[in-house]
């Protein structure tokens, strides 16, 4: 693979064709936070933490560094008052919806004790909706068995109806949501499971 | 039929349809657009049907369903050729005297004609109303003039001769550089370059590639897409096979919304007959250009509109975006190159090609040229699909074209651009509407959605009910959007409820400025558009609000009906119209509303002949709240 050259915060940077800036600020040692990311999976781009400024014809704009190819020539900052503010912001919002998971750690490293948001109507429910343990399950396990189902603020993780046997042999699902420095119990993650579906979600048996 | 296989057959049938049309014959061509047909104007259709059976007159007269007219707010439409009177409003019963009065005896029916509101005179001729005369009527021309279902109609009319001339005397690279020369930018919302985004589709190393019509206008009050895929469905597919031509694509897409059955129905239908004519499949006209197209029904996700998302419905996916780094027009459907162009845009490439692009430059501002249909809705007198050309003033669509403002109004605002565009106030009237200058005052063309608000809206209700609406709409993959338009939805009903305080508006703009810059798709870094731009225009509502007032007394939670001793005279009529029994008084009484009973529906207040009943606002009602 060919390699190329961009700037990240100011440092030049060598990283091979393909990658992505978020790969590439890593393996230089500059860390963004993720939530939705992990190297095993393609990128998703969902959770929005990883934006970073990124400058071309010098024309600026914000983007998802998890998703970005790196390309020659590429000016990114990782740290500006916009990437920060949108950091600080999304992590008010996972707050008010939990008030444990991976996003307190970066909550506490931008400076946010409390979240200026109405808690949710649901706020026991850990559950992020990063989306890794319906990725993992069906990119590195090709089982298929996690899904997502409705759509907006109505979005939940469920099990494929049927496949609850399939599922409860593996628990890989487990280590990803752990990943992200998540640190849930076992018990955590059955919450996770769909309303109108736990019934079928059976990790612990 | 039998295929044309040479483009002279086709031609030659066009000379044929031509004189064969009689252009003396009575012809009563009948709107039968989704606006009159939600006004029974099939019933219409049927009446004419058994009156002319009866009289013997079936063969005398010619009829003919026709796609949408425009003119929506005067709906069942039906114009008597060639006369051309133009009836409005037609009932049933009018159709015996239509008959008897135009067509037997060639004079209009001076009562179903349109009535100037201004010089209370009667038009005839449809061309003269206002509301058609101030337009310019090149996309949307052709609608009430055919039947949809007519292949004929659209060919007698010069239809497919701009692909006759496509194929015979163009190369594909001279079609793309007439499209990009004619400086056509997308219809659909982003006003992208057309003609570039061909042209990287075109470059693009992979093969196949593909062409989409995006067909899922979802927009509340926007129906400018429906009404050319029902009304015209072979104008996009011409516009379609054209693109194809010069972007070496063999296959296309047309993404229509299952809610729009009418337009699924013509386009299948539209399809159906240029496969027969030869103008689809195989070495069309012997050209040796191969292109078919395929009809994909959305399934009712707002969200599918946006391209990426629309691409995985497509490939059997849930429609949700994903990042597009890398543009779908290189990257898009199956990973194949793909280029996605709205009904409109589509619908504008056959006008270019058989006028060229000078010609279609002189239209319009130097940004942003040709004509653009909008949808006029809202408080305003004539509702209805207007097609103008760019660089035109609001003031003149709203006024000139639409009559202004019902029962002697003032405007307030103007949004452009569907639920994610923003509130243009008043003083911007006479800015042109092209896209860059809606996007410099913080709104944006869309896909041509324009709803007029009068003196009684209240614009934080406004803001409230669109990003309510988007929130719903979000697919929820990316948090800002799924999370932010959920708590944005959430400050904006404390705000409207009179319970939120001087943070939380400056919360609700920090967060609105989040969303935008954070979003993964356009849905979200749009969503904020109707909050920022009311809250820049419209500040003082929103502080009047934290104070416990609605300006235009429209938030229920900060209203109370009183009624004023001095003017009521206990006629009892406020209190046989309360549905909720909250006015008490003795037959001759003073009245009075409880508060705590009253649901605020206004009934008292419209029922009341003496000006008694008064809607009030202010602090004393959100003290007692808080």
């Amino acid at each position: 693979m060919a390699n190329i050259s961009l700037t990240i915060d100011g440092k030049r940077i060598n990283a091979e064709d393909g990658t992505t800036v978020l790969q590439a600020a890593q393996k230089a040692g500059i860390s963004i936070p993720t939530l939705c990311h992990d190297d095993k999976l393609e990128p998703y781009g969902a959770c929005r933490f990883c934006m970073v400024e990124v400058e071309k014809n010098s024309r600026t704009k914000l983007v998802a560094s998890c998703c970005y190819p790196a390309e020659k020539g590429l000016v990114v900052r990782t740290k500006t008052e916009n990437v920060d503010k949108i950091r600080k912001l999304l992590a008010e919002l996972l707050l008010s919806i939990s008030p444990s998971g991976a996003h307190v750690d970066i909550a506490k490293q931008y400076g946010v004790v409390e979240s200026r948001f109405k808690q949710t109507e649901s706020p026991e429910s850990p559950c992020s909706l990063c989306g890794l343990c319906v990725r993992y399950c069906a990119e590195v396990k090709k089982k298929h068995a996690v899904c997502f189902v409705g759509r907006g603020v109505d979005r939940t993780i469920a099990l494929v109806p049927g496949l609850s046997d399939t599922c409860s042999s593996c628990r890989e699902c487990f280590n990803v949501c752990d990943a992200g420095k998540i640190v849930y119990l076992v018990d955590a993650i059955q919450e996770i499971s769909c309303p109108p579906l736990r019934s079928s979600f059976k990790h612990s048996d | 039929m039998t295929k044309f296989s040479q483009p002279k057959d086709l031609e030659q049938y066009r000379q044929t349809l031509q004189k064969q049309r009689d252009t003396k014959k009575t012809c009563i061509s009948i709107c039968s657009g989704t606006g009159c047909h939600a006004y029974a104007s099939e019933k219409v259709v049927s009446a004419f049907e058994d009156q002319l059976k009866k009289q013997n007159l079936t063969n005398m007269v010619d009829m003919k369903r026709t796609g949408c007219h425009g003119f929506c707010e005067k709906g069942p439409i039906v114009v008597i050729h060639p006369h051309n009177y133009c009836y409005v409003k037609v009932k049933p019963d009018d159709v015996p005297e239509i008959i008897t009065q135009t067509i037997q005896q060639g004079k209009p029916v001076n009562r179903l004609l349109y009535e100037d509101p201004e010089t209370g005179k009667k038009i005839a001729l449809e061309t003269d109303i206002p509301f058609y005369k101030n337009q310019t009527r090149l996309i949307f021309g052709n609608n009430r003039k055919i039947d949809p279902k007519s292949i004929d109609d659209y060919i007698t009319l010069d239809g497919y001769k701009a692909l006759v001339k496509t194929l015979t005397k163009m190369t594909p690279q001279q079609v793309l550089d007439e499209v990009k020369k004619a400086n056509l930018r997308g219809r659909g919302g982003g006003g992208f370059p057309t003609g570039r985004k061909w042209e990287t589709t075109k470059n693009a190393s992979a093969e196949p590639k593909y062409v989409i019509v995006n067909c899922d206008e979802g927009d509340p009050g926007a129906y400018m897409d429906r009404s050319l895929m029902e009304g015209n469905p072979h104008s996009v597919l011409e516009g379609l096979i054209i693109g194809a031509y010069a972007i070496g694509a063999h296959e296309g897409f047309i993404y229509v919304r299952q809610e729009y059955p009418l337009a699924v129905e013509n386009t299948e239908h539209a399809i159906k007959k240029a496969e027969e004519y030869g103008l689809l499949g195989k070495n069309i006209l012997s050209s040796g250009f191969d292109f078919t197209i395929k009809v994909h029904r959305g399934a009712g996700a707002f969200v599918s509109g946006e391209s990426s998302a629309l691409m995985s419905a497509i490939e059997g996916r849930v429609g949700e975006p994903r990042p597009k780094y890398i543009h779908t027009a290189v990257s898009g459907l199956w990973n194949k190159p793909t280029c996605l162009n709205n009904v409109e845009t589509w619908a504008n490439v056959p006008f270019i090609i058989n006028n060229s692009a000078q010609w279609f430059t002189s239209m319009g501002t130097p940004n942003s040229t040709g004509t653009k249909i909008f949808s006029l809705v809202g408080n305003v007198n004539n509702t209805g699909l207007v097609e103008v050309p760019m660089g035109i003033t609001l003031r003149e669509i709203i006024y000139k074209i639409g009559g202004g403002i019902p029962n002697g109004k003032h405007l307030k605002a103007v949004q452009t651009g569907g639920p994610s565009g923003g509130c243009i106030p008043e003083k911007y009237l006479d800015l042109p509407v092209d896209f860059d200058e809606l996007y410099n005052i913080g709104s944006m063309m869309g896909s041509g959605g324009m709803i007029v608000m009068d003196e009684d809206t209240c614009m934080v209700d406004i803001a409230r009910y669109f990003v309510n609406f988007l929130s719903q709409e979000s697919c929820g993959k990316c948090l800002p959007c799924r999370e932010g338009l959920r708590q944005m939805t959430r400050i904006l009903n404390d705000i409207t409820a009179g319970k939120a305080f001087e943070e939380d508006l400056e919360l609700l703009e920090d967060l609105s400025e989040v969303v935008q810059m954070s979003a993964l798709c356009a849905l979200g870094q749009s969503a904020p558009n109707p909050v920022l731009s009311t809250i820049k225009y419209f500040r003082d509502e929103y502080e009047a609000h934290l104070r416990g007032e609605c300006p235009s007394k429209v938030c229920k939670a900060l209203i109370n009906y009183t009624i004023d001793s001095t003017k009521c005279k206990g006629c009892g009529l406020c209190l046989k119209s309360c549905s909720v029994k909250a006015i008490s008084g003795e037959k001759k009484g003073i009245h009075h509303i409880d508060n705590e009973r009253c649901i605020k529906c206004g009934n008292c207040l419209e029922s009341c002949k003496f000006n008694a009943v008064l809607k009030t606002t202010g602090k004393q009602i959100l003290v007692a709240k808080r």
